[in-house]
């Protein structure tokens, strides 16, 4: 009998393809990121040609925030990054790397322990449909309350126990938990029928269908809430460090930044620029992770 | 010891039982559905018995059944001397289902180790006899891949190697190659038939919509009338075994695939079945 005829229903496409379609995606980024610089750069100079107004159907507009000490050119702000952050001081993008390193670890380290609690909630959630009905709003009203509100509580209680600096982690892991918990649970739950009766019909325990089919069937979702709460909790620290009194942070460099913006701007956009390249940074390495654990095909991608 | 010499000395021992079955379930808007009508089944060891009939006669539902998938309203549910729950706990039979269900993420090895696996046996043993199984179902060198990475038709032969990987003493299938296209399906009709013929007194419940499919694997057809479903009748198949492409050709297989028809059709004609 001919077995083994049969061709795979969709082989793997060939490496060329996939190199091709790394170097479309690289492309088409710089092609957004230099579209954007454009916009940014044309309406500046659109703006000063017509001196700062503009006028639609007989009603002028003042548009005066594309002036210079409003909005830096791009270039002011890629020179600023050179230009010493505080008279006789050290660069400002050595500041911005060592802020943002500092910055990135307070959110690594919130990010686990809301990755830790976010997955423990879903556990529990998935175990239980009375716990689930019981807590789940409150979980989902916690979310609601704006972390500004929360954040100095949390400094003052931390400071009262003596461990200030893990005010920064926690608040960062306030914002963190949720997505993991939410997708999480998704993921534990939404396990298709067949293959859950598959396991009864071994005999397998809960733990082992735990185990063997919920955690394997949720990776993707986990995973997709693990890069949304990557880049929050870059943010979640940054906020966390306004009220704390960190010095050494992103978060202060902001406040100080934008406390002397009128002196100058490109300090500002600069620093934004560190905290977005922080963000995206661990973005691509929990998607470096998700790459390497994830090796099957998904069909949903997220 | 000839095959059909093992047949006939096998056919002893009641493994299956069903006296006087009946299911009906409550579905959402409180309707009762009667899917199952005092059904009485016995099925010995080593036969191959396929369930026929029209869709919603309740055959899946009186493979759940035996499997303990679902419990009966009344009755009850022997599977080889025990409860049906009592033979889940001591996982005497394999189920296969319609669709391949196999787990995405696990190579087409580790598809077939899952039940040893979940059964505790040690590495060496689940790898040797998975790679022993995806052989008899001719998947060998096909270990590593993906299940995305395979057709339909080898999908549902790597789930039919996870159901034999622990041996069990009975395969239950859920129409198993109902969405296989007609050359793939009968060439996992010869291919089933061979596994059958190896397995020791394993005994096979297959359920299908095929006339042809289910004269040519069994011993024995059940015809179920539409719902409530009831057993129109049962048919002995007593073409010579082992089956092959000659069997198709025996003056009895038309006689035995009629017989069959007339039993489906008898029973629609009756109930108004718009199949």
């Amino acid at each position: 009998m001919a077995a083994n005829t049969a061709q795979p229903a969709s082989p793997r496409p060939a490496s060329p393809r996939i190199e091709w379609g790394q170097f479309r995606v690289l492309f088409i980024s710089i092609l957004i990121v230099a579209a954007l610089g454009l916009f940014w750069e044309g309406g500046k100079a659109f703006a000063e040609a017509n001196n700062y107004t503009l006028t639609i159907a007989g009603t002028t507009i003042d548009i005066s925030l594309f002036n210079d000490a409003q909005l830096p050119h791009l270039s002011d702000i890629a020179r600023a990054f050179g230009e010493p952050a505080q008279r006789n001081g050290e660069p400002l993008y050595q500041m911005l790397i060592s802020a943002g390193l500092f910055t990135l670890w307070a959110a690594v380290q919130g990010f686990v322990i809301g990755g830790v609690i976010g997955f423990i909630l879903a556990l529990i959630f998935a175990h239980s449909r009375l716990m689930q009905r019981g807590l789940l709003p409150y979980v989902v009203a916690s979310q609601t309350v704006p972390i500004l509100a929360i954040a100095p509580m949390i400094v003052i209680w931390m400071g009262r126990a003596g461990n200030v600096e893990l005010a920064v982690p926690i608040i960062a892991a306030y914002l963190t938990f949720f997505p993991v918990t939410i997708y999480t649970l998704r993921g534990l739950t939404s396990v298709p029928q067949t293959a859950l009766e598959l396991m009864q019909t071994y005999a397998a325990s809960h733990i082992q269908i735990l185990i063997k089919l919920r955690l394997p069937n949720a990776l993707p979702q986990i995973f997709t809430a693990l890069k949304i709460s990557a880049t929050s909790s870059v943010v979640g620290a940054i906020i966390g460090e306004l009220p704390s009194g960190i010095q050494n942070g992103l978060g202060i460099a902001i406040l100080n930044f934008s406390r002397y913006y009128n002196q100058s701007p490109p300090r500002l956009f600069a620093t934004i620029v560190a905290a977005g390249l922080i963000g995206m940074l661990f973005f691509a390495a929990v998607a470096l992770v998700e790459r390497l654990v994830i090796r099957w095909h998904v069909n949903e991608s997220p | 010891m000839s095959t059909k010499a093992r047949r006939k000395q096998a056919t002893v021992t009641t493994i299956i039982s069903l006296k006087n079955v009946s299911k009906t379930f409550r579905i959402k808007d409180g309707t009762n559905v009667h899917a199952l009508d005092d059904i009485n089944l016995d099925v010995k060891e080593g036969e191959f018995v396929s369930l026929i009939g029209p869709s919603g006669c309740g055959k899946s539902t009186l493979l759940r059944l035996i499997a303990d998938l679902v419990q009966p309203t009344s009755g009850t549910v022997t599977v080889n001397g025990k409860s049906a729950a009592q033979a889940r706990k001591t996982r005497d039979s394999g189920f296969v289902f319609q669709n391949a269900t196999l787990y995405d993420w696990r190579t087409v090895l580790k598809n077939v180790e899952l039940p040893l696996e979940i059964m505790n046996f040690p590495r060496e043993e689940r790898d040797r006899r998975a790679r022993e199984m995806l052989e008899l179902v001719e998947l060998k060198g096909f270990e590593n891949k993906y299940p995305w990475q395979l057709s339909g038709g080898m999908q549902q032969r790597v789930s039919i190697a996870r159901a034999l990987a622990f041996k069990p003493r009975i395969l239950l299938m859920d129409e198993p190659f109902g969405a296989l296209d007609e050359m793939t399906r009968e060439r996992m009709n010869n291919e089933l038939l061979s596994i059958w013929t190896e397995f020791h007194e394993m005994s096979v419940m297959f359920v299908t919509h095929s006339i042809a499919e289910a004269v040519y694997l069994s011993t024995k057809v059940v015809v179920l009338s539409p719902r409530p479903g009831r057993i129109a009748e049962v048919i002995d198949i007593h073409l010579p075994q082992p089956r092959g492409p000659e069997t198709r050709d025996h003056d009895d297989y038309f006689h035995l695939t009629s017989q069959v028809r007339h039993a489906l059709r008898g029973h629609m004609a009756q109930h108004g079945f718009d199949e």
